[in-house]
């Protein structure tokens, strides 16, 4: 049974090693703010940091996340003022905000990474991350605003 | 207009978590137009329900679904406003799918201008029961009693009772009749025309909020479904042996197919169920299923697009019809002709379709993120062969809709799953799922021609488009479009040009059609405004200055003498008339926002495009470079837009922003084909959609108007991507007549 540090806690997994933990999270831990989109890890919704760093849930296995520590959006800040969060709300980011926790997990990991990133850093970090509704403008301005409120 | 009735000792609050307190019900007559002329009300069925309790917490339900547009938050706010209510002091309650709410089809970009005024109305009732009530404790004239902010303050000597404290009073006074209404003028509004955050906004970056797959009710089975690779096809035989020893699998059942046109209803396959997603998904990849693949099998985009192309460069049906066109091109010197094409496109909304159901006895209980409530509740009991009232939708976010989420197909399919295995379902489809088995953006191709005179002005228009229909997913054997398909772009060309027809031509469909984000006018408005341009370019004029010479004077068409059944969106045209000074109006915003004019590198240009839809009139100018790969950048898109009175500027601004996102994406990317029935396309690293690496600096400008409001949702699409392609045309030569834009045509040589 794989254990892995969820969100500062020691979880263990009741869950076939080969499943996503994408998965696991959603129906098995109940931790539904972390989205599924694709599968195949080519939208970003799912994004979870591991070790600090963005991964796609939905194509790392609960064998390979067995010992990490993992963040999803639900651990990321205990009231919603991390400094991504917060710009979010400031610049009214999302629209329909099925994608945004994925974005937020992204811009999270680049800011701590890249603390002042550049614009081609941004698009660089988040072209992975898709937002239908086109909130793209608005996410690239509000990882500006949070780069410098850090 | 609207009815009210006084509720408060009714029951008829259950499962919307009412207290007592004033309750006050709305009928909006039919589909609630607003300024329009009265509907008659012929029973009574409320559709917005507003409470205050004693706390004086007002609970105001958002009948609407949510989907990214606000309008959760901006239909409350209009009614809040006109309440004179404490926005902060305002709970949301979001309705389940039934027809006592009136019209819940969110769609068409309809929401605001069907229910601004009822909401208006629904406000001011209760503000002025409220203010009776006050008169009354008080023993005083109403006339002296004021709403202000939650409570009713009296205008002389600054007496005050919150709403809170009224509502005993004023539960058991009348309801005053429509004519006795007093409105709030514009200058007194505290929130309609200022940028309010929508209500989800906190628990949406903290992952908090609910949308559909992220529904769980107790002892909840999870299922994914295998269906027929080509549309209407039905399953030979199949073989679960593999499939059921996947650890978490517990059973694996057939779903009946539906016969075509299958419209709403589920497309059949083979479910397997399991105790966690991704075991159902696992257990469906070791399935072996026979098809018989069916009529549609031959289905090839290639050839397919080849016969639209020839049916557009013959006559079809006339759909408008001005002067002589044929003797007028036949005459000219200067006759210009050309042909569009636009393929289909699959919605990709981020949250799959997806659907929880609960069948009990006879009673079914859904969780669903639909447009479309009440459509879901009916198919949903017409799959079971139940009443309507034995079944329950419960509708949650969207996690995006375009158009998709108003075909309650998912949710028929959990119905029947949990009525087959006795248990709730979540039937939660893949990504490819989604791109593979969609209601499609209709394929089509367009013919153009037009005559120019000695000084380039058009003196003679023929527009052909040819497509697969929308009512051929509901109806067999419709070929031709209707007057709603037909009104998107061509019937409705805003040209000042003497002669003029419109025809259609017949087109079979092979897949499901559906609507998608702003509809036919994605083709149709993409040839209309790149055929101005050219025009333009032929008459060796500037674009902006030809498209005014094109609108002519400020003037409405007059549709019954060009003989064109104009259904305007569903809106009255008295009140919503096409009118070309508002078309100019935006035109000459863009013009001069834009930098229009301006000089700029080699292989960078400016194009423009006007276009009205769904009542809101919309000029883009697009900012576009092409690297000498014929790689496209974008750095700069201007939007001006007239929708008439704006509810939430910060949410018209937001969905203009998106609408230029997904028109790029429709331009430069988006591209579903077809070989031998299947869709070729399967996730997002083949189905390509607009990333953050194209975003273009966006800039919104809204004209200030107090016409009624308009559309906003989907009316910024349509523009985008002939703007795009006219500015290639303006940085390379090179016209771009398909879509989505091949590169490999723009090299530099």
């Amino acid at each position: 049974m794989p254990q892995i540090r969820i969100n500062g806690f020691q979880r263990d997994v009741a869950g076939d090693p080969q499943m996503p933990l994408l998965w696991a999270l959603r129906d098995i831990l109940g931790l539904t703010g972390t989205k599924f989109g694709c599968g195949i890890g080519a939208c970003g919704a799912c994004t979870v940091h591991m070790d600090g760093n963005a991964v796609r849930s939905c194509i790392t296995t609960l064998a390979a996340a067995a010992g990490h520590e993992i963040i999803t959006i639900e651990g990321i800040s205990p009231d919603g003022t991390h400094a991504v969060q917060r710009a979010w709300t400031a610049n009214n980011v999302p629209q329909c905000g099925y994608c945004q926790p994925g974005q937020i997990m992204q811009a999270a990991a680049l800011l701590k990474q890249t603390p002042k990133p550049t614009d081609q850093q941004i698009v660089d970090a988040m072209s992975g991350n898709i937002c239908r509704c086109g909130t793209y403008q608005r996410i690239q301005a509000a990882i500006k605003s949070a780069a410098e409120s850090i | 207009m609207s009815t009210i009735v006084n509720m408060s000792r009714r029951d008829v609050a259950k499962g919307a978590a009412f207290v007592s307190g004033l309750v006050l019900g709305f009928h909006i007559g039919g589909r609630g137009l607003p300024f329009a002329a009265a509907a008659t009300v012929s029973r009574f069925e409320p559709n917005v329900y507003l409470a205050i309790d004693e706390t004086g917490l007002v609970t105001i339900v958002a009948h609407r679904s949510e989907m990214g547009t606000g309008i959760r938050t901006d239909l409350p706010l209009v009614l809040a406003d006109e309440l004179e209510a404490d926005w902060s002091r305002v709970k949301i309650v979001q309705a389940q799918g039934d027809p006592k709410y009136g019209d819940q089809n969110t769609d068409g970009s309809r929401s605001t201008w069907q229910f601004y005024q009822p909401m208006r109305v629904a406000g001011a009732t209760a503000r002025q029961m409220l203010e009776a009530a006050a008169g009354q404790i008080w023993r005083v004239p109403t006339e002296q009693c004021r709403a202000e902010h939650h409570a009713i303050v009296h205008v002389s000597d600054g007496r005050r009772l919150s709403f809170g404290d009224l509502v005993a009073a004023a539960a058991a006074l009348p309801v005053p009749s429509g004519s006795a209404l007093r409105f709030k003028p514009p200058s007194a509004w505290r929130y309609v025309g200022h940028p309010v955050p929508i209500v989800d906004l906190g628990d949406i970056v903290q992952g908090r909020a609910t949308y559909g797959i992220d529904v769980v009710v107790p002892g909840m089975k999870y299922a994914s479904i295998e269906r027929c690779p080509v549309y209407g096809g039905t399953v030979k035989s199949f073989d679960a042996a593999e499939a059921l020893k996947v650890a978490g699998v517990e059973r694996v059942v057939e779903l009946t197919a539906t016969p075509m046109p299958s419209g709403f209803n589920p497309l059949g396959g083979i479910a397997v169920i399991a105790d966690n997603t991704w075991a159902a998904q696992q257990g469906r990849q070791k399935l072996k299923i026979e098809w018989d693949y069916g009529p549609n099998a031959s289905h090839d985009t290639t050839s397919y697009r080849a016969d639209l192309e020839a049916t557009a460069r013959q006559a079809g049906h006339a759909v408008r019809q001005q002067g002589d066109v044929d003797s007028a091109l036949a005459s000219s010197t200067n006759h210009i002709s050309a042909d569009y094409f636009v393929p289909y496109y699959a919605h990709a909304p981020m949250e799959v379709p997806v659907a929880i159901a609960h069948f009990v006895g006879t009673k079914c209980e859904t969780w669903a993120p639909t447009q479309n409530p009440q459509g879901a509740r009916t198919t949903v009991a017409q799959v079971l062969g139940v009443p309507e009232t034995d079944v329950t939708i419960n509708v949650t976010l969207l996690g995006g809709g375009f158009g998709r989420k108003s075909k309650p197909d998912y949710i028929a399919e959990a119905a029947l799953l949990s009525r087959q295995i006795g248990a709730p379902v979540k039937v939660t489809w893949t990504r490819e799922d989604e791109i593979r088995h969609d209601y499609y953006h209709a394929i089509c191709a367009q013919h153009l021609e037009a005559a120019l005179d000695g000084d380039g002005r058009a003196t003679a228009w023929l527009h052909r488009t040819v497509f697969p229909p929308i009512e051929a997913t509901f109806q067999p054997n419709v070929t031709y479009g209707s007057a709603g398909e037909l009104q998107q772009g061509v019937t409705d060309m805003p040209y000042a040009i003497a002669n003029v027809r419109c025809e259609n031509g017949p087109a079979a469909n092979h897949v499901r059609i559906g609507w998608y984000r702003s509809v036919y006018n994605i083709p149709q408005a993409f040839a209309v405004c790149s055929f101005a341009d050219e025009l333009a370019a032929a008459a060796g004029k500037d674009p902006i200055e030809y498209l005014r010479q094109l609108l002519g004077a400020p003037r409405q068409l007059d549709f019954k003498a060009i003989g064109v059944d104009y259904p305007n969106y569903g809106a009255p045209l008295d009140v919503y008339p096409v009118d070309t000074g508002r078309l100019r109006g935006v035109l000459d915003l863009v013009a001069r926002k834009s930098e229009w004019g301006q000089p700029l590198p080699p292989r960078q240009g400016r194009g423009v495009a006007v276009h009205r839809s769904f009542l809101t009139y919309v000029a883009a100018v697009v900012h576009v470079a092409v690297g000498t790969n014929g790689q496209i950048t974008i750095p700069r898109v201007d939007v001006a837009v007239d929708c008439g009175l704006v509810i939430n500027p910060d949410r018209v601004r937001a969905q203009f922003e998106g609408a230029t996102i997904m028109g790029i994406g429709n331009a430069l990317y988006s591209n579903i084909t077809v070989k031998a029935g299947q869709i070729e396309q399967s996730n997002f690293g083949d189905y390509l959609v607009a990333r953050t690496d194209i975003t273009p600096s966006t800039n919104v400008h809204i004209v200030e108007s107090n016409a009624p409001p308009g559309g906003v949702g989907e009316p910024g699409v349509p523009p985008i991507a002939p703007a795009i392609c006219n500015a290639i045309y303006a940085a390379t030569g090179k016209r771009i007549r398909a879509l989505p834009v091949d590169p490999a045509h723009l090299k530099a040589t």
